[in-house]
């Protein structure tokens, strides 16, 4: 129950603290205190509902051959599962998946977006509109029009990393979003004419003036990136190549109560979570470093 | 595709006796990567769509589409796409209330806006098997409940849980929207809770709230990996027959069936995300 | 803007006594007692965090009081609900439904009292006319300018014929020329109609021109409740003299009924102030210069530093050796002296406020 300490201090500090003196609510106190009780009930079961099957997944991970036993065998599993092909390789794979995805994707979309903005203006709507085309066009309807593509891709490299090229565009739109929201807030005209009349040649103005003003926007997206390589397997599954989930996919159709599918979720959930952190960590350092 | 087929060809032409529009080039590699791997792909999905067995051009895929199973799959994504997006519009309003109706600044509110960030992503074959693990029949910890594998009811439950998140994240701005004045007013005027939401704030919130209800619909008709990894035997939904047609060795009536099935559901989530970016605009509208 | 004396005044009576609020650890309302006469129109004047808008909202309802009562008519609301006070409020800002037309705004309480349609459009169009805005009756309020908003809340306010009407600040949001045409429409309407009103803001310019009596209040008190020129010329304590108008602080000796500045004698406005060493307060309009071409240096003799063009007048500052001075004269008088003329000065003698000389100067 220590978890709800701070729900209710937070709950107990709306009532009564300086926020509360902040805040003409517009609402007296009976009426007010009818709305905490609802919004105490309500974050209770949503919060429930919400940690009840991922609690499950963790506590399931670590249960041993016979049930109430406990066991890691299903995290070192996530190494030795044999398969075939052997999970780790799959692992490997997305990671690398992950890594080349959101490389190509930046560097595809964020000279492209500062040289929109300093150059072409009016085709700025053009991209906004292809990058948020993907939310309309989803991955199981592109997957059926990227086969015939493939097939020829195949022909020069049968590798799964071959999947990057889809992966990008399926990251589009909430990468895009990210940057556009970044770069939007830093004055790239003002900077870029500062830059050039000191000087500097376009090359020098985008990756040394406005880029570095971005940082925070691109992490963001990288991690947007990274998260949806994490967790894809629409694409992967259809076009018959083989990464983490779909590798974990296909376990699960063999052996539907394998530990290993729970502990790599669990791991894969918790690197995601640790990149979030990290990010959010970086972000206010890079903030308090500016004046 | 015309814009494809000039830029995979290379660097537009200069028009001679004009200086050429050199700023243009900047966009060349940009529209060259989405030319080929979004725009023809969507392209080759609707040509194909009308494609015969034979080569030649036939609607037979499509008039196909309104047979038996695809039928029943076509109804059946509508089926859990209706209760999932209404059932998680309703709840996820009510859980963006909770959290709008609190200190701005507070740790519940940046807790559950971080974790509904993080739920609204989190689909795919991770979800199937978070409930696996919590109620399955045979290994569930929690409970065992066959009730989830019933369609649609079932899974429109598990579907709820980024369709929430992201109801949340979507209405909470429209629920900040409404200004404390309004509610104040009203109040002045002789008006009661009740007649409040009747007469301000329900009709402020309905564009929003109709829009993000259509978001949820247009999300849950692409969401593929969770259903196919809950129960994969029979083709449920429309985004499951597409990948029979895709996978399967059996032999279909028409060859190009998948990509009928897919210029169908590019119809519907079109037509659903045209309906919610209007509604957004219209609720726009009044804020200022 | 004053009443006439013999006018029939409708209305009620609105009474607070003993009405306290705080805010954790902040005393927003501190045992307040005010009254408010049939038909009659108190400004509540203060800066920031006097309590004046915690008072307004006390009385319409949208706060709880902690202690204390509120009557109206003699009638005991202070544990009724806000929406069954029947009292019409005026917001800052942003108040009209975005949803609704301008005409739906009006006669949306009287919707809520259930009156029929007919009868609600007929006394918006009239509500409308009183504000003269009948002719933006179909649009919405985002297509209406800020004035022109504040014109309709108030027609909505006053739509449902409440026994209060209650002011939060109306002008703050506004533009300076559109605030003077507003405020003064405000008050002719509020004397046409002929309801109670409490009247919030922070600018004094506003309290003293529309009301029947300014309540100046500080630290959720109220220092003084008069008339507009009682409490200009005759402020009750330093707060409230610095407040409204500006002040010049001079050191004066009192003796029996009058303290002497700097050489003249003037009356006091308090005739029991103990006598001994004070800080008078003078304002400036109380100050004359004229040229002095003797060269003589007095108490009263000094050199002009600096001058402040304000339109009609001018506000000029005085070195006089030991002290600066203000002084506002006609701008015409003042350009006759410009930077660096020597000036004698002359203090009207109006009564004069004195306050003890330590406090003076830990006043804000």
């Amino acid at each position: 129950m220590a978890a709800l300490n701070q729900p209710l201090a937070d709950l107990a500090a709306d009532l009564t603290g300086p926020a509360a003196a902040r805040r003409p609510s517009g609402l007296r106190a009976s009426q007010r205190r009818r709305l905490n009780a609802f919004r105490y009930v309500a974050f209770i079961v949503f919060g429930l509902f919400f940690l009840l099957p991922l609690f499950a997944m963790v506590r399931f991970s670590f249960e041993g051959a016979k049930p109430g036993t406990w066991s890691v065998a299903a995290w070192t599993q996530i190494v030795s599962y044999p398969g075939p092909p052997p999970l780790l390789s799959s692992i490997e794979i997305t990671l690398e998946l992950a890594a080349i995805s959101s490389a190509v994707m930046l560097l595809l979309v964020v000279p492209t977006m500062i040289w929109i903005r300093l150059r072409v203006q009016w085709f700025s709507k053009v991209m906004e509109f292809i990058c948020l085309l993907p939310l309309t066009i989803p991955a199981i309807v592109l997957v059926v029009g990227l086969a015939p593509i493939y097939n020829k891709i195949e022909r020069y490299n049968v590798s799964a990393l071959m999947l990057f090229w889809a992966y990008v565009i399926l990251a589009l739109p909430y990468a895009y979003r990210a940057l556009a929201a970044g770069l939007a807030a830093v004055d790239a005209k003002t900077l870029s004419e500062a830059a050039r009349g000191l000087g500097a040649r376009w090359p020098t103005v985008m990756f040394r003036v406005i880029v570095p003003n971005m940082w925070q926007a691109i992490l963001n997206s990288l991690l947007l990136t990274v998260a949806l390589v994490l967790g894809e397997f629409t694409v992967a599954y259809l076009l018959s190549y083989v990464n983490l989930q779909t590798n974990l996919f296909e376990i699960s159709r063999s052996s539907e109560n394998a530990g290993v599918l729970f502990s790599a979720s669990a791991a894969t959930l918790l690197f995601a979570f640790a990149l979030l952190l990290i990010l959010s960590y970086v972000g206010r350092r890079l903030r308090r470093g500016r004046p | 595709m015309t814009a494809a087929a000039s830029t995979k060809t290379g660097a537009r032409p200069a028009r001679a006796g004009r200086r050429p529009p050199v700023a243009w080039v900047g966009t060349v590699p940009f529209l060259a990567y989405t030319g080929v791997f979004l725009l023809l792909p969507t392209g080759i999905v609707i040509w194909n769509a009308f494609k015969g067995n034979t080569g030649g051009w036939t609607f037979a895929n499509i008039t196909g589409l309104n047979t038996g199973l695809v039928r029943s799959a076509f109804v059946g994504s509508l089926e859990l796409c209706v209760i999932s997006s209404v059932v998680g519009a309703i709840l996820g309003a009510i859980l963006a209330y909770a959290v709008a109706s609190g200190d701005p600044d507070g740790l519940i509110r940046r807790l559950y806006i971080a974790a509904s960030g993080v739920l609204a992503q989190f689909g795919g074959v991770t979800l199937a098997f978070a409930f696996l693990a919590a109620i399955g029949p045979t290994s569930g910890i929690l409970f065992h409940a066959s009730w989830f594998y019933d369609f649609p009811w079932g899974i429109a439950v598990i579907y709820c849980y980024f369709q929430i998140p992201l109801m949340t994240l979507v209405f909470l701005p429209a629920i900040d929207g409404l200004r404390i004045q309004w509610r104040e007013a009203a109040e002045n005027l002789g008006g009661s809770t009740w007649q409040y939401w009747r007469h301000v704030g329900a009709p402020l919130l309905a564009p929003a709230f109709l829009g993000a209800t259509l978001l949820l619909f247009a999300n849950a008709l692409s969401a593929f990996a969770t259903i196919e990894a809950w129960e994969d035997q029979i083709s449920y939904v429309v985004p499951q027959s597409i990948s029979t047609s895709l996978i399967s060795e059996v032999g279909l009536a028409n060859v190009h069936e998948g990509d009928a099935l897919a210029a169908g559901m590019i119809v519907m989530v079109v037509i659903v995300m045209s309906g919610y970016f209007l509604l957004q605009r219209r609720a726009a509208r009044w804020q200022r | 803007m004053t009443v006439e004396p013999d006018r029939t005044r409708t209305g009620v009576e609105v009474q607070m006594q003993g009405l306290s609020r705080s805010y954790g650890t902040v005393r927003a309302l501190d045992n307040l007692d005010l009254t408010v006469q049939a038909g009659e129109l108190i400004a509540l004047l203060g800066p920031s965090g006097c309590g004046k808008t915690t008072t307004l909202r006390l009385v319409a309802g949208l706060e709880d009081a902690e202690s204390g009562t509120i009557s109206v008519g003699g009638r005991d609301i202070t544990r009724l609900p806000a929406n069954k006070r029947d009292m019409g409020m005026v917001f800052q800002a942003y108040s009209l439904f975005p949803h609704m037309t301008v005409q739906q705004n009006v006669a949306f309480g009287l919707r809520l009292r259930g009156m029929g349609t007919a009868a609600r459009n007929k006394r918006a169009v009239e509500m409308l006319e009183l504000v003269e805005l009948a002719t933006q009756a179909d649009r919405y309020p985002h297509q209406i300018s800020g004035g022109q908003q504040q014109r309709v809340a108030l027609a909505r306010a006053l739509a449902i014929e409440p026994q209060v009407l209650l002011l939060d600040e109306p002008l703050s949001a506004l533009d300076a020329k559109v605030r003077a045409q507003l405020r003064d429409q405000i008050r002719r309407i509020q004397l046409e109609v002929g309801i109670t009103t409490l009247f919030v803001t922070h600018d004094q310019e506003e309290a003293l021109a529309i009301a029947d009596r300014v309540g100046v209040m500080r630290a959720g008190r109220l220092e003084q409740l008069a008339s507009p020129t009682e409490v200009y010329s005759r402020p009750a304590s330093a707060f409230v003299a610095e407040f409204v108008g500006l002040s010049n602080k001079l050191a004066g000796t009192v003796s029996g009924s009058t303290v002497t500045v700097r050489g003249q004698e003037l009356p006091l406005v308090d005739t029991s102030t103990p006598a001994g060493s004070v800080t008078a307060l003078v304002r400036p309009e109380a100050v004359t210069l004229a040229s002095d071409s003797t060269g003589d240096s007095g108490p009263l003799s000094g050199t002009v530093i600096a001058t402040t063009f304000l339109g009609a007048t001018s506000r000029i500052t005085v070195d006089l050796g030991d002290t600066t001075i203000l002084a506002q004269l006609g701008t015409s008088e003042a350009t006759e002296l410009p930077a660096g003329s020597r000036v004698t000065l002359t203090i009207r003698p109006d009564p004069v406020l004195v306050s003890a000389v330590e406090t003076a100067a830990s006043e804000e």
